[in-house]
């Protein structure tokens, strides 16, 4: 009977229940979700997209002079001013992801709670949105970058090229977490006071205001379980060439990585066929 | 003819009060208690009495079928889970048991506009709010101009729309649902807003969508008059079960006058009153009628009742008003007393006459307001009571018409004369 419908729908579902067919069907949504959240994200605002500048670089001056001067916490051998630079604007791009995708169901739950479309569409765009705020800090990243690189303080490598890895692996760490959160959300609100200062203290897990040198050796197997701690090096590695790749560890951060988008993507289409019943 | 939606057992079931701990700790404290055996601490929070896992089911096993073009009511009264259903058609919630099958897509328009982000402009949210009902922007960019022409809209389009007033929000809103390519449209009280003229338009609008495209409509609202302009069949919904599919008139009947008999002696109680009117001064106690055995009559005859009510202190000039209405909830008309004089304190009764002059045939109902006048003029209603006595009128068919209220109203005029 139900063989000649196109849609049935059903109480419960597999576990595994995302329809990337359906997520494609729904790309034009995802562009203007996108747009929209950019554009109403600097409207009526004087400097507009200078916001997305203006941000990462008081954040850095903050953790040259604290961090870097008078803690003596950066590399050796690079102007700290780039080394938290680059720091700073990988990390924000992570946390941005992260802070954003996990309000999903209860920032949305007035336009959810009418219309339907694959859930998941949300915070895709939310991760496409942040992406642009990230390309903007990239290109400030890139012109202290090459002003650095003429005086001869620093020297890109070949790793450099592992750009887009990169910031695809911060994508789907970040929406990974961040839907899991959301999934969890819906229904202890606790999770969200927790995400504030949360991202922070994860961040001081991540060599983001200080080198990764200063950690014990001791330690250094389970410091670098922490999936950001691999990027961010890398990341560094790439444009600073300051410390070192280590493949090892990297592989070992995209499994866990897949490992938490997994189950994100499990949990998330779990809670977002009923999630409006408990919001 | 293909059916177009598949409605098959489908149940929803919500939970009763505050929904788990709340709190990952109070969840994690429950877990653990049950693991050891020990009583739930959280259990002991709750009042006596209430167990945390009571269930209340907003639809029970309700099963239904839509045909491909068919534009379908559903009414009921409020909580009988209209909305529900519609939230399960529209995919925000899924149902707790059955399945809903249905063919194409379905643009819903539970709360028209809710897509619309008030810093873009009208064309931006266009484009967005026929995203979220899932058309592509090339079908937005070909229907763009015929949307903007249906909501009137030409001058405002590039203004953001939280400038836009409310009208004119709704109006730009129903445009695009109305304009998406779906086969099913799934509308809640959507025509509530926006002013008559844009009513009647949209309610055109969806008449063509079933009619000449073939399209699907599902339709809920409390408006009797457009359910009936725009759905032929009807079903209607009474603590989340379907109590009747069939014809709309005779579901509107139903629907007004569910549970209800007629009846020769009437209790006020108090599900018939309406508090915004009550002051305990007078209070209506029952209502019998006199000399018939049913209340059955023809436009001829007279309605003889005993009204019985309670004072608490004498008052001067007592009135009765008594509005008449069509069992659809329509207005028919009104019937007033003269003052009575004085009425004592305790126990009072009084016998009324009224006569149904003019009424076609059909049901009715009266409702029965009691208020006196005091020395200055004022008015002051002291008790009313609601639909409480039914009553059929059954005349004599003048040339074998069956009056059709739904085209005709209720009043039956006396024959014309030839001259």
């Amino acid at each position: 009977m139900s063989r000649e419908f196109d849609t049935v729908i059903k109480p419960k579902t597999g576990w595994f229940d995302i329809k990337l067919k359906e997520v494609w069907a729904y790309r034009d949504l995802i562009v203007l979700f996108v747009r929209r959240n950019f554009v109403s994200h600097y409207k009526q605002t004087v400097l507009g997209p200078l916001w997305a500048i203006i941000q990462p670089l008081l954040t850095t001056v903050v953790f040259t002079v604290v961090f870097g001067s008078i803690a003596g916490l950066a590399a050796k051998g690079v102007p700290s001013f780039l080394f938290y630079l680059s720091g700073t604007v990988a990390w924000s791009y992570f946390s941005s992801c992260l802070t954003q995708t996990a309000d999903t169901f209860t920032g949305n739950a007035a336009i959810l709670g009418k219309v339907y479309f694959p859930r998941i569409v949300m915070p895709i765009s939310t991760v496409l949105t942040n992406l642009i705020s990230f390309a903007i800090q990239f290109a400030m990243f890139a012109a202290f970058l090459a002003y650095y690189a003429v005086k001869g303080d620093v020297s890109v490598n070949r790793y450099a090229l592992m750009l887009p890895i990169l910031v695809v692996h911060m994508a789907l760490l970040g929406l990974g977490t961040g839907i899991i959160i959301s999934a969890l959300t819906t229904k202890y609100r606790d999770l969200k006071m927790l995400i504030g200062f949360g991202v922070q203290l994860w961040m001081y897990a991540t060599p983001v205001a200080y080198d990764i040198g200063i950690i014990p050796q001791k330690y250094m197997s389970l410091y670098m379980l922490n999936p950001m701690t691999p990027v961010i090096n890398t990341f560094r590695y790439a444009f600073l060439g300051v410390g070192q790749f280590e493949l090892n560890y990297y592989l070992i951060s995209w499994a866990v990585t897949a490992a938490i988008l997994f189950v994100g993507v499990i949990l998330f289409s779990r809670v977002e066929k009923t999630f409006m019943d408990t919001v | 003819m293909s059916l177009a939606v598949d409605i098959s057992h489908v149940s929803k079931e919500y939970r009763l009060g505050a929904i788990g701990g709340g709190t990952l700790k109070g969840d994690i404290q429950s877990l653990v208690a049950r693991i050891r055996g020990r009583e739930d601490p959280n259990m002991k929070l709750d009042k006596a009495g209430y167990n945390g896992n009571e269930r209340f089911l907003a639809l029970d096993d309700v099963s239904m079928q839509v045909e491909k073009g068919e534009a379908l009511g559903i009414i009921g009264h409020n909580g009988a889970g209209k909305s529900t259903l519609l939230k399960l058609l529209s995919r925000v919630t899924a149902p707790t048991k059955g399945t809903i099958s249905y063919n194409g897509r379905i643009a819903s328009m539970l709360e028209v506009g809710t897509g619309f982000h008030p810093e873009l402009t009208g064309r931006e949210n266009v484009y967005m709010n026929g995203a979220i009902l899932g058309m592509t922007k090339a079908e937005i960019s070909k229907k763009f101009d015929e949307i903007v022409a249906f909501a009137e809209m030409e001058k405002f389009i590039d203004t953001p729309v939280k400038r836009y007033s409310s009208g004119m929000y709704v109006k730009l809103a129903f445009a695009v649902a109305a304009h998406l390519d779906s086969e099913i449209m799934v509308m809640d009280e959507v025509l509530a807003v926006g002013d008559m003229k844009f009513q009647q338009k949209c309610l055109g609008r969806m008449g063509d969508a079933a009619n000449s495209e073939g399209r699907t409509v599902l339709y809920v609202s409390h408006n009797m008059n457009t359910i009936r302009q725009l759905c032929k069949r009807c079903v209607v919904l009474d603590h989340g079960k379907v109590i009747f599919d069939g014809d709309t008139e005779t579901a509107i009947g139903l629907y007004a006058g569910k549970n209800r008999l007629l009846r020769n002696v009437i209790e006020c109680t108090d599900d018939m009153r309406r508090d915004l009117f009550r002051d305990e001064k007078i209070v209506l106690k029952t209502i019998s009628l006199l000399d018939v055995s049913n209340p059955v009559f023809n436009n001829k005859d007279v309605i003889k009742l005993n009204i019985e009510y309670e004072a608490t202190k004498e008052f001067e000039h007592i009135c009765l008003r008594v509005p008449i209405s069509y069992i659809d909830g329509t207005i028919i008309g009104m019937a007033t007393s003269m003052p009575i004089i004085k009425c004592k304190r305790g126990i009072n009764d009084i016998t009324i006459e009224i006569r149904p002059e003019n009424l076609a045939s059909g049901r009715y109902s009266a409702r029965f307001v009691i208020y006196s006048v005091n020395d200055f003029g004022t008015m002051e209603t002291h008790d009313v009571v609601d639909s409480a006595f039914l009553f059929d009128i059954d005349n004599e068919a003048t040339n074998n018409i069956n009056w059709e209220h739904r085209y005709w109203g209720a009043i039956s005029f006396p024959v014309i004369k030839i001259v």
